[in-house]
């Protein structure tokens, strides 16, 4: 039998990886988005397997939400991405130092 | 009663109005205009003076309470203090009113000549009414806060009038010093009022005389362990304020330098009225220090050591009005001596008796001195009386009644002084007696000196001035021949009543057994008895003496004063120097004030306050500032990464937390 | 049962083994088609835990809409291919602890085993025979209808600030605006200017008139 535990310790897994991709990647922004992506879909494993073992909808609604707006932020992020390589011509996370105290 | 009160605030405020005008009126009045304003003013003044003394002269001989003391207006009122204004008109006050006033009148009219040129006449004017009037406001005064008030006025207008040429630097550096020294004295005066309130919980006279015999036993802790009676403290303090106004050591060094004011005002002021407001302090307080041995031996020792060795100051001056100051001071000594052995009738009498005759000399000298137009050191003088013969005959007047002699109004006032030190049984009697007599031979040596040097012997007078030298007008030597007749007259018919008979009342306290002038009274037979008996006194032989020195060594041997100099070089170089009082005072206390000022100025304010806390503050936080800017790198990942930290942290301590 | 674990197991390992590509692989296009990958073996994964509907939307609007793009923005952007190829530097020590330092902590706080037990629960009543598509609808709009319209509004929010950002506008348009044409005034046509006077010698031709 797959356990609450395993599901969780997975989704524990997946966090911690989008976790060291934003930390490590420094080369291509859009790498870092998609460390930000599995970080949300962590998220979504988290409360699709409590929705299961809990008996409650609740969590597969959330899960919709969450999709909903990952969506829109992605897009926007994408978007922004696309102006800032029209700027400065360049992805590279190391470039952007311009809030440098 | 009524009627009483309203002449007294007319004697007071009348000088205080011609000093307004005169002081405002300016282009308005003209000089002309500023001194009869002034004038008026001050006649009014003395002129309802005398009825005030012929009133009360008049209620003393019908009994029953001729005293007034009444509160025109509540000043403050705090819980339990009620301080008024108010008037204390009594014997006393009556007798110092007529003298101030009187030679307040004498100085205005003198003034009319002497200042005739000085762009600054009407300014002068008004300051010597304004001075008039805080004067009468002193000795008028019913309580303690009012006779401060008038206390400050004649010192700010003392000080004013120090520098009335205020262009002069020497001028400036007089009138700063006087109002310090003043200051110093003022400190005492403000902590006896203080502890007067503190003791007796009012400032009225009435009140607090009424209460005094019955706190006899109160004391005080100045500091822990050891407990000083509180009338004592209260006394002494009191009598500090008095040194100060009245020019005695050590805080005497401001009157030699106030000379360099207008003569006028060395007469009005520094002889007559102001310097007299510290004897009238103590004679007033007599119920006070009546209870207290230890201030009145205080107030004798210092008394006889400024009668005797300022004295001495008077032998060694070149400058003619420094002599008159320097035997004001001796003289002020002589009231304190008396004041000291309970004497106080026959202080105010030598008060009344000095402010006559050392008017008259400074006067007299003022005269000589635009005589010569403007030369004041007597060794370009000499030979004087024929052209100024007026001036020289009540220079001689004034001097024989400063020296004492018999008949004068000074040889009454003097003498009673020095047998009522004789008959004291104070502990520093010997010493006064010794100082008062020496003070006799002392004080006739430099008043002949000055009058030799000045008016006879040979001329030593500049070619140019000899010329122009003729006597003063009418205006300067009208208030000559004025205050030469009381300085001849006036101590005779007064000594009986003052002295011996019932003038004062009960203006002034004497306790028993410090009644040195009933023993004096006892062998008192009439004013002509005690003229005569006075020609076969000690003191009358030692005023011989020094006019016999005098004589020798500046008419028939004028080559010996050098010589005795010189042989006593060391004696002549501390006369010189003052006994160095002033070279303390400027390196000691001046000086070391500027020190500590400097020294707080660039190490506790510039280095410490503002180079360490408030420049060092910022200097601090902009290092930290520094230090914390390299946090912000710019990269996003640094950011995130410090939120990933926070994350582990977080987690670590919830699971800390729940196991 | 034994068949659930093998599939579960299978299915992170696909998982974990994409999202370590994601973050690791130099190349974007790449990194996006292991996304991919990863996005289908949760939507496996979300089968088994019986949330059919989700599963497929993850498919369908994640993978098919949402990576689609980013797959069409990784193509557009013209990345230098040299920066790529630099590692990961000295900086993958620390992560990497730190990294597992979080895992490490978010396991102990699970526990060994006694959420499984403590969580065990009764199915809900009319959870049977009930489709899981009709089982969200039943929820999201009635309990959930407010924040539905919300989401709604996000995503028209999304759109508008996605084409608010990058729209520059028709650039190789020739069209002109007929009321600024109208509005046209010969001050901002023809301006008169003072020459200074020459005396000849100058030459004059670099003036600007």
């Amino acid at each position: 039998m797959v356990t609450l535990t395993d599901y969780l310790v997975l989704g524990a897994i997946l966090f911690a990886l989008g976790m060291f991709g934003i930390f490590v990647n420094r080369k291509n922004m859009i790498i870092l988005l998609m460390s930000v992506e599995l970080l949300l879909l962590a998220v979504n494993m988290n409360f699709v397997a409590f929705s299961h073992f809990l008996h409650d909808i609740a969590g597969q609604v959330f899960v919709f939400f969450v999709l909903t707006v990952a969506a829109a932020e992605s897009a926007i992020g994408l978007a922004i991405i696309v102006v800032l390589f029209r700027n400065r011509a360049s992805i590279n996370v190391q470039d952007l130092d311009h809030l440098k105290g | 009663m009524e009627k009483l009160t309203l002449i007294c605030l007319g004697v007071v405020l009348a000088p205080l109005a011609g000093a307004l005008l005169a002081g405002l009126g300016g282009r308005l009045i003209g000089r002309s205009g500023a001194h009869v304003v002034t004038i008026l003013g001050v006649a009014i003044s003395f002129a309802l003076s005398c009825y005030v003394f012929s009133l009360l002269m008049a209620g003393k001989a019908t009994g029953g309470d001729y005293v007034l003391n009444t509160d025109l207006y509540t000043w403050l009122q705090s819980g339990p203090l009620k301080v008024s204004i108010g008037f204390l008109i009594d014997e006393l006050t009556a007798t110092m009113m007529l003298v101030v006033t009187f030679v307040s009148l004498m100085v205005h009219i003198y003034t009319i000549g002497y200042m005739h040129d000085d762009p600054g006449y009407q300014r002068f004017f008004s300051y010597i009414s304004l001075f008039t009037f805080a004067m009468l406001m002193l000795v008028t005064a019913n309580n303690f806060l009012q006779l401060f008030f008038g206390w400050e006025g004649v010192g700010l207008v003392s000080y004013l009038l120090i520098g009335f040429w205020y262009e002069k630097e020497s001028a400036i550096f007089a009138n700063l010093k006087a109002f310090l020294v003043n200051r110093v004295g003022d400190l005492g005066m403000i902590l006896g009022i203080a502890a007067v309130l503190s003791l007796f919980g009012s400032l009225d006279f009435a009140a607090i005389f009424a209460k005094a015999p019955a706190l006899t036993g109160e004391t005080l802790q100045i500091w822990p362990g050891r407990e000083w009676s509180a009338l004592t403290v209260i006394c002494v303090l009191l009598f500090i304020g008095a040194m100060a106004k009245s020019a005695q050591v050590p805080l005497h060094v401001w009157l030699p330098d106030s000379m360099e004011g207008p003569t006028p005002i060395s007469a009005l002021i520094h002889a007559a009225t102001m310097v007299t407001a510290g004897i009238f302090l103590v004679a007033r307080m007599s119920p006070l220090f009546e209870l207290s041995e230890t201030a009145l031996n205080f107030v004798l020792f210092i008394g006889a050591v400024t009668a005797f060795f300022m004295g001495l100051l008077g032998l060694v001056q070149t400058d003619i009005k420094r002599v008159v100051a320097y035997s004001t001071l001796s003289q002020l000594g002589y009231m304190t001596v008396a004041l000291g052995v309970s004497a106080y009738s026959a202080a105010i009498f030598h008060l009344g008796t000095h402010a006559f005759f050392k008017a008259l000399l400074f006067l007299a000298a003022g005269s000589v001195i635009i005589g010569l137009h403007h030369e004041q050191d007597m060794r370009n003088m000499g030979g004087l009386w024929k052209r100024m013969p007026i001036t020289a005959l009540t220079a001689w007047i004034g001097t024989l009644a400063l020296v004492g002699f018999p008949g004068f109004a000074g040889f009454y006032s003097k003498d009673a002084i020095i047998e009522a030190v004789a008959a004291s049984s104070l502990p520093a009697a010997g010493f006064a007696h010794f100082a008062v007599l020496g003070g006799v031979f002392v004080t006739s040596l430099y008043s002949f000196r000055l009058l030799f040097l000045v008016f006879h012997g040979k001329s030593r007078v500049d070619h140019h001035a000899a010329e122009h030298l003729h006597e003063s007008p009418l205006v300067v030597t009208g208030p000559l021949v004025l205050l030469a007749i009381p300085s001849l007259l006036i101590g005779a018919p007064l000594i009986g009543p003052m002295l011996v008979g019932d003038y004062f009342g009960k203006a002034i306290q004497i306790l028993p057994q410090h009644a040195t002038l009933a023993e004096f009274g006892e062998h008192f037979h009439g004013a002509l008895a005690f003229a005569l008996h006075g020609f076969t006194a000690l003191p009358f032989w030692l005023m011989l003496a020094g006019a016999g020195t005098a004589a020798v060594f500046y008419l028939i041997k004028p080559h010996w004063p050098a010589v005795v100099s010189r042989r006593f070089s060391l004696v002549q170089y501390i006369l010189e120097r003052k006994y160095f009082f002033d070279d303390v005072n400027q390196t000691l206390f001046a000086g070391g004030l500027r020190g500590l000022g400097g020294l707080l100025w660039r190490v506790g304010d510039v280095a410490l306050i503002d180079g360490l806390a408030v420049n060092g503050t910022a200097r601090s936080v902009g290092r930290l500032a520094g230090a914390l800017r390299h946090i912000q790198t710019g990269y996003l990942y640094h950011y995130a990464f410090a939120m990933i930290i926070g994350l582990a942290v977080l987690l670590g301590m919830i699971w800390y937390v729940s196991f | 049962m034994g068949t659930e674990k093998l599939v579960f197991y299978l299915l992170s390992a696909i998982l974990v083994f994409a999202a370590g590509m994601v973050v690791s692989v130099r190349n974007a296009v790449r990194a996006v088609l292991f996304l991919v990958l990863a996005f289908f073996s949760c939507a496996g994964l979300w089968l088994i835990l019986e949330a059919e509907f989700l599963a497929i939307a993850l498919v369908l609007v994640y993978v098919g809409a949402v990576m689609v793009l980013w797959l069409f923005v990784v193509m557009m952007l013209d990345v230098d291919r040299a920066e790529l190829r630099e590692g990961f530097g000295s900086h993958l020590p620390l992560g990497l602890a730190v990294t597992l330092l979080i895992v490490f902590e978010m396991v102990l706080v699970y526990g060994t085993g006694q959420l499984d037990t403590a969580l065990a629960r009764a199915p809900l009543p009319g959870a049977a025979g009930v489709s899981n598509v009709q089982a969200i609808a039943a929820v999201l709009y009635t309990d959930y209808a407010y924040p539905f319209e919300i989401a709604a509004v996000i995503l028209l929010i999304g759109m508008v600030a996605a084409i608010g950002l990058t729209f520059r506008g028709a650039r190789a348009s020739k069209y002109i605006s007929p009321s600024q044409q109208v509005h046209v005034s010969p001050r901002g046509r023809m301006h008169l200017r003072d020459l200074p006077r020459g005396d000849g010698s100058e030459d004059d031709s670099a003036k600007d008139g």
